[in-house]
C-alpha cells in the first residue's frame, strides 16, 4: 500500500514537473516563432519579390525611396525634377500595356523578343519609368538601367508615416500611425477606467455594506465574462451613435469611442482585482491605524492602499494588457483607418485590430504577412514594458512604505 | 477613571457580555484573564470602540472614559481613539520605516511640525525600551525588527499620540520568554504615566504585572479584586478552579 502510495506521488510530481515544462517551452517557441517571422521583414525587398524598377540610363535618378515610388504611382509627384532628376514629365509604363504596343507576333514566340522590346520602349522614352517582372526584364540593353532594389529599412517601418501593405508596387510598412492609434486608444481608455475602477473597488471593500458586496462582486464578475464581440456590438449600436451625437461629428467611430468601449471592457478587471487586493489587507493594519486615531478615509490611503499597492498594480497591467490587447470591439467600433491620428475624435486603427483584419489576406511568408508578424512583435514588447513598470513601481511602494 | 455599568454586548444573536460593571482607577494595572471565548478580548476593545468595525454587533449600558459615556453619539470616535491607544495580540507594524511607524499617529491627527514628530518619536521609542536598538536604523523597514522588538514599536506608536489609557491585547502572547519579560517590564515602567488594561491568557504575567484582575467567564464578570487577593484567596469557586488549573 505505501509503496503504491508512493509510486503514484512520485508520477504525480513528475506529470507537474513536465507540464511545467512543456508549457514554458511552449510559451518560449512560440515568442521565438513571432520575432523570426517578424524579423524577416527587414529582409524583404521594398518592392515585391521578383520586380523591379526600371528607368532610361540618361535618368540621373539613381534612387528611389519607398514614399517616392509611392508618390510617382498616386501621381502626386509628376515631374522627375521634384526627385532631383532633369525637369521631365514622369511617364509610367505598366508591363501590361506592352501588348497594346506590339503584337503577339512581334513579340515572338513564347514572348522571347519581350525584353527586347521593352527595352525599345524606356530607350525610346527618356521620362519613363517602367515597372516590370524580372523574368522579362530588359537587363543587358544598354540605355536601360535597373533601379536598385531596396531591403525595408527599420526606419522605414519605424518611422513610416503611411500604413498601405497592399499597394503596388511597393508597399508602405509605416507602423507610426497603428503605434499611435494603440497607444491613444489604450491610454485613454486607462484614464477613464483606471479612476473608475479603482474608485468602485475601494467603495466595494471599504464603504459598501455586506449585501451591497455580494449582490455586485458577482455581477462584475459575470460582466468580465461577455465575450468582446458582444461589447462591440454594444459600441457599435449604442456608443456610436452616442458619441457621433454628443460631439457633433459626421461619424460616431473615433478613437475615442474604442477608448470607452475598452474602458467599459477592463473595468470588471480592474475592479475585481483591486477589490481582492484591498480586502486582503489585515485587519490587524486598518485596526492598528484606527487606534491610532486615523480615521477611516487615512487609514484607506496611508495604509490600506499602500498595502495593497502590488495587488493594485497587478489591477492595472491586466486592465492595460486588456486594453492593448483588445481585438474585436476595438476593431467594431475604431473605424479602422490606419491613418496618423490628430485628433481623439477621428477614425483610427489599432495594432491587433490591423493584424486581425489583415492576416487573412497577406499571403503567407511575404512582406506584408512578415509586417504583421511584427506588429505582434511590437504590441508584445509594450506589453511586456507595461508590466515591467507596474512591478517595479509596486516593488519600490512596497518597500518605501508610503 | 474608567467605568462600565451594566454593559450587554451581543453579535448578532450572541450574548457575548452578560451585565458587565467595574470601575478602574487612574495609574493602575489591569488584568483581565479568562478561558478562551470568555468576552475578554471582547470587553477591552469596548473601551476603544473597537467592536464598531464588526457587522451585527451591539451594545446597551454605558462606558465612562473620563467622565463620558464613549458610546453617546456627540463623541467623535477618532479622537476618543487618540486618548485610547491599543496594542495587539500579534505584531501589526505597518509596512513602513520603523521612524513612519512611530510617526504614523502624530501625523494623522496632525500632532506638530517635522521637528516636534522626531522628537516625540524618540520619546516614544525610549519609553517603550526600544530606542537603542533602533536609533540606527530608524529608515529601515519595521518588519526587519523581531517579533518582541516589533511588538515594543507597536507600544510606541500607540504612546506617541499621548493616550492616557492604554488597553493592551495579550500583548506577549505571540512572543518568547525573553520578549514577554521585556514586554512585562515596560508595562511595569509605563504604570505611572498610563492606566493599563491588558488581557492575558497567562494567569502567572496576570499576578506578576496588575494590580486589580478581573476573571471572565462565559461573558461573565465573575470576580473583580485586588490581584493579590485574586491569587491567594479568590471569593469564588470558579475562580479558585480557573486559576489552581482544573480548567480552561
Amino acid at each position: 500500500m505505501k509503496r503504491i502510495k508512493r509510486i503514484l506521488e512520485r508520477t504525480i510530481e513528475s506529470i507537474l514537473t513536465v507540464s511545467g515544462a512543456v508549457t514554458s517551452i511552449a510559451i518560449l517557441l512560440i515568442v521565438i516563432f513571432l520575432f523570426k517571422e517578424g524579423l524577416g521583414l527587414f529582409k524583404s525587398p521594398s518592392v515585391e519579390k521578383g520586380y523591379s524598377l526600371y528607368v532610361n540610363s540618361k535618368n540621373t535618378v539613381n534612387d528611389l525611396d519607398v514614399e517616392d515610388i509611392k508618390h510617382i504611382y498616386d501621381s502626386e509627384v509628376e515631374n522627375w525634377k521634384e526627385l532631383g532628376g532633369r525637369d521631365q514629365e514622369i511617364k509610367i509604363f505598366r508591363f501590361e500595356e506592352i501588348f497594346n504596343i506590339y503584337s503577339d507576333e512581334e513579340l515572338g514566340k513564347d514572348y522571347s523578343l519581350l525584353p527586347e522590346k521593352l527595352g525599345e520602349v524606356i530607350i525610346q522614352n527618356p521620362n519613363i519609368i517602367a515597372y516590370l517582372p524580372q523574368q522579362y526584364a530588359p537587363t543587358d540593353i544598354q540605355g536601360v538601367k535597373a533601379l536598385p532594389s531596396k531591403d525595408i529599412s527599420i526606419g522605414d517601418f519605424f518611422g513610416g508615416r503611411e500604413w498601405m501593405p497592399t499597394a503596388t508596387p511597393s508597399p508602405l510598412f509605416g507602423v507610426l500611425p497603428l503605434i499611435l492609434g494603440t497607444l491613444i486608444v489604450s491610454i485613454i481608455a486607462i484614464l477613464i477606467a483606471l479612476p473608475l475602477g479603482l474608485g468602485v473597488a475601494i467603495y466595494l471593500s471599504e464603504l459598501a455594506g455586506e449585501r451591497t458586496r455580494k449582490l455586485m462582486k458577482p455581477t462584475i464578475e459575470l460582466l468580465a465574462g461577455i465575450p468582446s464581440v458582444v461589447y462591440g456590438f454594444f459600441g457599435l449600436v449604442v456608443l456610436v451613435p452616442i458619441v457621433q451625437k454628443v460631439f457633433g461629428l459626421s461619424v460616431g467611430e473615433t478613437a475615442f469611442t474604442g477608448s470607452l468601449i475598452l474602458a467599459i471592457m477592463a473595468l470588471p478587471t480592474i475592479i475585481t482585482v483591486a477589490e481582492d487586493a484591498l480586502r486582503n489587507t489585515p485587519r490587524d493594519m486598518r485596526e492598528a491605524s484606527l487606534a491610532l486615531g486615523a480615521t477611516q478615509w487615512q487609514t484607506i490611503y496611508k495604509v490600506v492602499i499602500p498595502y495593497s499597492a502590488s495587488g493594485i498594480s497587478a489591477a492595472v497591467v491586466l486592465g492595460i494588457g486588456r486594453a492593448m490587447g483588445e481585438t474585436m470591439a476595438v476593431l467594431m467600433v475604431t473605424g479602422n483607418a490606419a491613418v496618423m491620428p490628430h485628433s481623439l475624435f477621428e477614425p483610427v486603427r489599432t495594432i491587433p485590430a490591423t493584424i486581425a483584419a489583415e492576416l487573412g489576406e497577406a499571403p503567407a511568408g511575404g512582406a506584408h504577412y512578415q509586417s504583421l508578424f511584427l506588429l505582434g512583435c511590437i504590441l508584445f514588447v509594450i506589453t511586456m514594458i507595461v508590466s515591467i513598470t507596474a512591478e517595479v513601481i509596486s516593488k519600490k511602494q512596497l518597500n518605501k512604505g508610503v | 477613571m474608567i467605568e462600565a455599568k451594566d454593559i450587554n454586548f451581543y453579535y448578532g444573536d450572541f450574548h457575548a457580555l452578560k451585565d458587565i460593571n467595574i470601575k478602574m482607577d487612574i495609574n493602575t494595572v489591569t488584568a483581565f484573564i479568562g478561558p478562551s471565548g470568555c468576552g475578554k478580548s471582547t470587553f477591552l476593545r469596548l473601551f476603544n470602540r473597537m467592536n464598531d468595525l464588526i457587522d451585527k454587533t451591539r451594545i446597551t449600558g454605558e462606558c465612562i472614559v473620563q467622565g463620558e459615556n464613549i458610546y453617546d453619539k456627540s463623541i467623535q470616535v477618532d479622537q476618543l481613539r487618540k486618548k485610547v491607544g491599543m496594542v495587539f495580540q500579534k505584531p501589526n507594524p505597518f509596512p513602513k520605516s520603523i521612524f513612519e511607524n512611530v510617526a504614523y499617529g502624530l501625523r494623522v491627527n496632525d500632532m506638530g511640525d517635522k521637528k516636534i514628530i522626531a522628537e516625540r518619536v524618540e520619546e516614544s521609542l525610549i519609553a517603550a525600551a526600544l530606542w537603542d536598538e533602533v536609533k540606527d536604523k530608524l529608515k529601515k523597514s519595521a518588519f526587519e525588527l523581531s517579533g518582541g522588538q516589533q511588538q515594543r514599536l507597536c507600544i510606541a506608536r500607540a504612546l506617541a499620540v499621548s493616550p492616557s489609557i492604554l488597553l493592551m491585547d495579550e500583548p506577549a502572547s505571540s512572543l518568547d520568554p525573553i520578549s514577554t519579560s521585556k514586554i512585562e517590564e515596560l508595562i511595569h515602567n509605563l504604570k505611572k504615566d498610563y492606566t493599563i488594561v491588558i488581557v492575558t491568557h497567562n494567569m502567572q504575567q496576570a499576578a506578576r504585572i496588575s494590580d486589580m484582575t478581573g476573571f471572565f467567564m462565559m461573558g461573565e464578570l465573575v470576580e473583580f479584586s485586588e490581584t493579590k487577593k485574586m491569587f491567594l484567596n479568590p471569593e469564588k469557586k470558579e475562580t479558585q478552579n480557573y486559576i489552581t488549573g482544573r480548567f480552561g
